[in-house]
């Protein structure tokens, strides 16, 4: 922890299973992570390694059945929203912590106006009147950069652009001033430039309101834009977790550093392959007893086999879930 | 939106003329006379002065002329005149029933008022009960209430009504004599006795036109409501902190109602087409009663007026559904 304050968010432990027909399906294990107040967090993973279903956990988003969120802790400044009642838990949501979603074209309710969508939270949280929450809804769409607010609380989703859609997301995440911000994978499903107006969006709102940030994303390139520190999970766990420097720069896991190496690199020669990690992640039917990643794994020996490895710190603020080391096989 | 509008019912009018050409024609093709109720023991001579006072004996196409101008200009003027106490109609002769040798449309503003009061009521009852069932069926998706309501909902919508009406018949009127079997349009309710009475004849004939339509409108209901429970705008409702009552009643409601409002809009001329064999069950003597007595009795004007009036009435609320349709999704504009 970098200056040694009480975190915002801790989480220890987490557990989600989902029961489907097939059998269970484990997507979260174990995860444990800490978010300091004002800090920006990153989370990567491919598709299915389970970070949004880890976030979703946390505020009770996922639908119940099929998930259960079997085990750990949820502490939001001390308090454990695991053990809290359905309703505490709702005013959490929203009002404590706000959420944006990846696709802003389906995310906002097609027959509402955009106002009427900000509001809701404001006067469900908050008690505002309607004219209360006119006016805050204003200067909430001015301050996610969106021209003529006032006039455009009036408008529907389908009148607004795809990168309009995500700053209003933005705004009804923000409406209550959370302490924290969730974003998962936020501008996936916009193009490059309008992904680059609400990175710059998203730094700007967080010096101007100081929440911390979780953003989700499987864009590296993003993570090193924003992050101050980073997370990344396979399998439904953290396999790795460490300040972004350090992370880019000394990436221990064998996961990290195969991801890492996916990134396209404008460096090398044009006609050079895109590298890829072979094969898919595991569906896990039963919590892991051995390294989930072994099978795509160049490093991986016997041990990897038998037993799943528990995170080990390597250096400051940074630890890694694995066997292996760089320096010989830690056997 | 207003454009829109006047340009439907500008459309509508080549539409109903083609559809009242070919109701008219059909109906004419038909084999019978309009003296097929009369006693053979009237001589034939006697039987051609009285189709001939019908204006039976003209042909077709002059029939059609004639009717026409009385259904789009003797009868309003008359209604005018009715309303207003004018005498703009007088004179004009208007369109009547072979049968009974009075105006077509006195006999259906007489038949009018039990086919709204027992047909319309059932399907009121039959909307209102059909939308909480099918929302909570899509909420509670595969629970023993949604099955429930899957087995109902199917009986109900494949049992033919007068299957159903006669069930009922004879387990609550023979057997249990709760409800009277027929329907007595007769009665007149000016007491809480009457007012009693009118309610136990109108239970049977209600019931089985609800159960009908309430099946097919609380199927319509759960699909939709499924649709939008899975969308991503209820999860972030739900990430916003809106209570469940919310999430459910107002944001996927307000989009499932949606296909289902046209749906509704869309069954309404059925009301007025009077659920014709549940009449005949009930003895309900409503417009449905009136189009198959004048089927039997060969009475052309009778029948050619009523099934244009049911066009008409399609016409029109396809027309209603989609405005509806426009005032309910933001995203469909007209202009």
């Amino acid at each position: 922890m970098p200056d040694g304050a009480a975190p915002v968010l801790d989480v220890r432990g987490l557990k989600t299973v989902f029961r489907t027909r097939g059998g269970e399906v484990h997507a979260v294990n174990s995860v444990s992570f800490h978010l300091q107040p004002g800090e920006l967090l990153g989370v990567v993973g491919e598709s299915g390694s389970g970070k949004s279903v880890t976030m979703m956990s946390l505020i009770g988003l996922l639908p119940s059945p099929p998930a259960d969120v079997r085990d750990g802790q949820v502490l939001l400044e001390g308090r454990d929203l695991l053990r809290i009642t359905p309703e505490a838990l709702r005013s959490v949501r929203g009002a404590e912590v706000g959420f944006v979603f990846q696709d802003p074209m389906t995310s906002l309710n097609p027959v509402f106006t955009v106002g009427d969508q900000i509001m809701e939270p404001l006067r469900t949280h908050l008690g505002m009147t309607r004219a209360q929450a006119e006016t805050r809804a204003a200067e909430l769409l001015d301050l996610v950069g969106i021209p003529d607010a006032r006039k455009r609380l009036k408008s529907y989703p389908h009148q607004f652009s795809g990168g309009m859609r995500q700053r209003v997301m933005i705004a009804i995440a923000l409406a209550c001033d959370p302490k924290v911000l969730i974003a998962d994978e936020p501008t996936t499903a916009l193009d490059v430039t309008i992904q680059a107006q609400i990175l710059e969006l998203v730094r700007d709102l967080r010096s101007k309101l100081g929440m911390a940030i979780v953003w989700i994303t499987h864009d590296l390139g993003v993570i090193a834009g924003i992050a101050d520190r980073v997370m990344v999970m396979y399998a439904g766990q953290v396999v790795e977790q460490a300040p972004v420097k350090e992370l880019f720069a000394n990436p221990r896991h064998p996961y990290t550093r195969a991801l890492l190496k996916t990134i396209p690199s404008n460096a090398g020669a044009r006609g050079d392959r895109l590298q890829v990690i072979q094969g898919q992640p595991p569906i896990l039917g039963a919590a892991p007893t051995a390294c989930p990643f072994r099978a795509r794994c160049r490093h991986a020996f016997d041990r990897c086999a038998r037993e799943n490895p528990a995170r080990r710190p390597v250096g400051r603020g940074h630890d890694v879930a694995c066997h292996w080391t760089p320096e010989g096989a830690d056997a | 939106m207003f454009t829109f509008i006047v340009r439907r019912l500008l459309l509508a009018i080549p539409t109903l003329l083609l559809i009242s050409l070919v109701i008219f024609l059909l109906v004419d093709f038909a084999p019978g006379s309009p003296m097929s109720e009369i006693p053979l023991t009237v001589p034939p001579d006697v039987r051609q002065k009285i189709i001939e006072s019908l204006g039976a004996n003209e042909p077709v196409w002059w029939r059609y002329l004639l009717w026409l101008r009385q259904f789009f200009w003797v009868e309003p003027l008359h209604l005018w005149d009715h309303l207003f106490g004018t005498a703009f109609a007088e004179g004009q002769q208007r369109i009547v029933s072979w049968q009974s040798r009075s105006p077509v449309f006195d006999v259906i503003a007489q038949r009018v008022p039990q086919t709204l009061t027992v047909v319309g009521t059932a399907y009121l009852f039959g909307v209102l009960i059909a939308l909480p069932i099918g929302i909570w069926s899509a909420y509670r998706q595969y629970s023993w209430f949604d099955q429930l309501g899957t087995f109902i909902s199917m009986v109900g919508y494949s049992v033919p009504t007068f299957f159903t009406g006669v069930l009922l018949i004879v387990i609550f009127a023979v057997n249990l004599h709760w409800f009277p079997s027929t329907y007595d349009t007769t009665l007149k309710v000016t007491d809480w006795a009457s007012f009693w009475q009118q309610v136990r004849q109108m239970a049977l004939p209600v019931t089985v036109l609800a159960l009908f339509n309430a099946a097919e409108i609380s199927r319509y209901t759960r699909s939709a409501m499924l649709e939008n429970l899975g969308q991503d705008y209820v999860r972030t409702a739900r990430a916003k902190g809106m209570s469940e009552r919310t999430v459910l009643l107002k944001h996927v409601l307000r989009n499932s109602l949606i296909p289902v409002v046209t749906v509704i809009a869309l069954g309404l001329p059925t009301v007025f087409g009077g659920a014709i064999i549940t009449e005949q069950v009930f003895k309900v003597n409503g417009i449905g009663a009136a189009l198959i007595g004048a089927i039997h009795a060969n009475d052309l004007p009778m029948v050619q007026t009523l099934t244009f009036i049911f066009a008409v009435l399609i016409v029109l609320f396809n027309l209603i559904a989609d405005i509806l349709y426009g005032v309910l999704d933001p995203r469909i504009r007209y202009d």
